[in-house]
């Protein structure tokens, strides 16, 4: 099963972007809905375009909601979320979808792919969503692109890409994820503990390739984890509690 | 179109339990299929039993009750007409053709009619279609037999072979004329009617063996041998009913008033297409008790759809992340799982269409030889298709509840499931 284009009409990036900060958090303050007790409040975070930035903080600290406001899958109460120049608050719901779709390529910590889709599906789902990043993924020679990115992770062998994704292993799958997050060259990429389901061997492998893909895109790599051994490998290692606050939830006062 | 891709590898992942929802979807359109099958069989059964008939003329009863006992050899009459009477109406000039029809007497579990060689004649069925005899010939003789093509098939009687008619009707326990047997003189090719399932002997036979007999029960000593009935004056005193063709339809109404005014004794007289749309009226509430039937296990089907798909929500909340993730809007979300609800509705409804011709073609010569019930095996017409359609946006509807749940949740997680 190939699959095909859908969304039209992305939102630009503006001109500027090109030297503005690829991540521009400021003054924002999110609470779920439904969750009392907690509530993230950033005063300042930035990421620069192509930078490799490690965040790390306990469970709880707020790391993968600061994912999904980077994302713009959540809106902040209040503040400004910036991605390559653009507010998300000035976007629709479905400019935010199609924005993301076309400009950030997410790996989680595990589960990453929809098990009944091939591999090579799995990998060309982004570009269901995103029209201009099929056409920079090679439009319609973007299976050959997806091969290329599998063969460069290590996942090569001819059967591979046609295989169902859930009969690949945690660390094959991981490979996969991150294909997908980086095919078509997206600006940022963000990772939510990709390696914290891989043993020891397989992380290090796992993160070569990724910096190696993320290097060649000239992507910006915002990666959470426990794991403050991995810092070294980073341009720069932020803690959440240097960037964010975890206050009591409810309305911001 | 990237939905409907993904709706179908995700029911491609989950065959079994699709295929399960498929089945129990495909059976209850089968069914709701079936019924509408059999009840518009059952009706052209009936309208086709008889054709070219202007009137049907009987003791004073219900249209519908004359209707059933004269054609379709269902219950019985409460009185009959005269022999006078009877010749009254035939020498009308309004009448071209008129039939006696004489019942009451059976043989095993088959009603006898006595009757004419008129009947042979003039008996339509089937858009006009005339009785064909398989083999032999109408009535040669005093005791000869015409047999339904059932009849023939079920008791295996060949040309020839000897029967005997019981006095009454039903199976077991009956007074045998077994002094005065019949011989098979012909078989009548099958027509798919009661006709099928009738022994015909002529009216003179009715009458001779029963000359013997007084109310029901046969006259000690007074014994009259087949021979000797041969010479007596075999002139019905009654019969049944009869069915009456007329020289111009526009003189049914004339015959209809004369017939039920008939002062001599209470007749009635009625026309076949009337009483069979009063008898539609009558066993219409009981089509509609049994079409609600059908459309309520369709509706049980569909929900039981819906609540597998609610269950395997809560397992699929990572894969909405994951397509919220690479972009999809909830909107995607909701569509794919009303996409997933069509499809499974859509397959259910086109297996349904091929379980009910599979079951047709088995079933149809089972239903059409014990209930004489002919089900047409034609291509599904617009009413069908408009069922279907329905069960299709039926699935869709149902499909919507879950869907929105997904949805919600997928606004909710974002791209993390949230507990």
């Amino acid at each position: 099963m190939s699959l095909a284009v859908a969304a039209p009409d992305v939102p630009a990036v503006p001109a500027a972007a090109a030297t503005a900060p690829a991540v521009a958090v400021a003054g924002v303050r999110f609470a779920w809905p439904g969750h009392a007790g907690f509530a993230l409040e950033i005063e300042r975070f930035e990421v620069a375009p192509g930078e490799r930035l490690l965040l790390t903080g306990p469970s709880g600290s707020g790391k993968s909601t600061l994912l999904g406001l980077l994302c713009g899958i959540i809106l902040p109460a209040r503040g400004r979320v910036e991605v390559l120049g653009t507010d998300f608050a000035t976007l629709s719901g479905a400019a935010r979808d199609r924005f993301r779709a076309a400009h950030l390529g997410v790996i989680f910590q595990m589960f990453n792919l929809l098990p009944y889709l091939s591999v090579l599906d799995n990998v060309l789902l982004p570009l269901s969503f995103a029209p201009e990043r099929r056409a920079e993924a090679g439009g319609a020679a973007a299976a050959a692109e997806a091969r290329r990115l599998l063969a460069r992770l290590g996942l090569e062998a001819d059967g591979v890409a046609r295989q169902h994704a859930a009969r690949l292993s945690v660390g094959q799958q991981q490979r996969v994820a991150a294909a997908r997050a980086l095919i078509g060259a997206p600006a940022i990429v963000v990772a939510d503990e990709p390696t914290s389901a891989l043993d020891r061997g397989t992380q290090q492998a796992f993160l070569d390739l990724l910096f190696a893909e993320v290097a060649r895109a000239g992507a910006s790599l915002v990666m959470v984890s426990h794991d403050v051994t991995l810092g070294r490998r980073f341009d720069r290692v932020v803690g959440m509690d240097e960037v964010a606050r975890v206050a009591p939830g409810g309305p911001a006062p | 179109m990237i939905v409907l891709r993904l709706a179908l590898a995700s029911l491609a992942n989950r065959r079994v339990t699709a295929l399960l929802t498929v089945l129990a979807i495909a059976v209850s359109v089968a069914l709701l299929l079936g019924v509408e099958k059999v009840r518009q069989g059952a009706r052209a059964s009936f309208a086709d039993t008889i054709s070219g008939t202007d009137l049907i003329v009987g003791a004073r009863s219900g249209d519908v009750q004359l209707l059933l006992y004269a054609v379709f050899r269902i219950g019985n009459a409460t009185a009959n007409v005269t022999w006078k009477s009877y010749e009254e109406i035939a020498a009308r000039p309004e009448v071209a053709w008129i039939v006696p029809l004489s019942l009451g007497d059976s043989h095993r579990g088959f009603r006898v009619l006595g009757t004419t060689d008129g009947y042979f004649e003039h008996y339509r069925y089937r858009h006009g279609q005339a009785l064909a005899f398989a083999q032999g010939r109408p009535f040669a003789d005093l005791f000869d037999a015409v047999l339904g093509a059932d009849v023939a098939s079920a008791l295996g009687y060949r040309l020839g072979d000897p029967i005997v008619v019981a006095h009454g009707l039903g199976s077991a326990g009956l007074a045998q004329h077994d002094d005065k047997p019949f011989r098979v003189a012909g078989i009548l090719a099958k027509t798919g009617t009661p006709v099928d399932r009738t022994v015909h002997v002529s009216l003179e036979a009715i009458e001779a063996i029963h000359v013997d007999w007084r109310t029901g029960a046969r006259v000690p000593g007074v014994g009259a041998s087949a021979e000797e009935v041969r010479r007596m004056d075999l002139t019905p005193r009654a019969v049944t009913s009869a069915l009456v063709g007329l020289r111009s339809r526009l003189a049914a109404f004339k015959l209809q008033r004369f017939v039920n005014e008939y002062p001599g004794e209470a007749l009635s007289a009625i026309l076949p297409g009337a009483a069979l749309q009063e008898l539609w009226d009558l066993v219409g509430v009981a089509e509609t008790a049994l079409g609600a039937v059908s459309v309520m296990v369709v509706a049980t089907a569909l929900l039981g759809m819906a609540t597998t798909i609610l269950a395997t929500l809560n397992e699929r909340r990572r894969e909405m992340a994951i397509l919220r993730a690479v972009g999809a809007r909830p909107t995607h979300v909701l569509g794919l799982l009303v996409a997933e609800a069509g499809l499974l509705a859509l397959a259910g409804a086109a297996l349904g269409v091929v379980l009910l011709y599979a079951a047709l073609a088995a079933l149809r010569p089972v239903i059409d030889a014990r209930f004489g019930l002919y089900l047409a095996i034609d291509p599904p017409g617009a009413d069908e298709l408009a069922r279907l359609a329905a069960v299709v946006a039926a699935g869709l509807l149902a499909g919507i509840m879950p869907a929105w749940r997904a949805y919600r949740l997928s606004l909710a997680d974002g791209m993390t499931v949230r507990t």
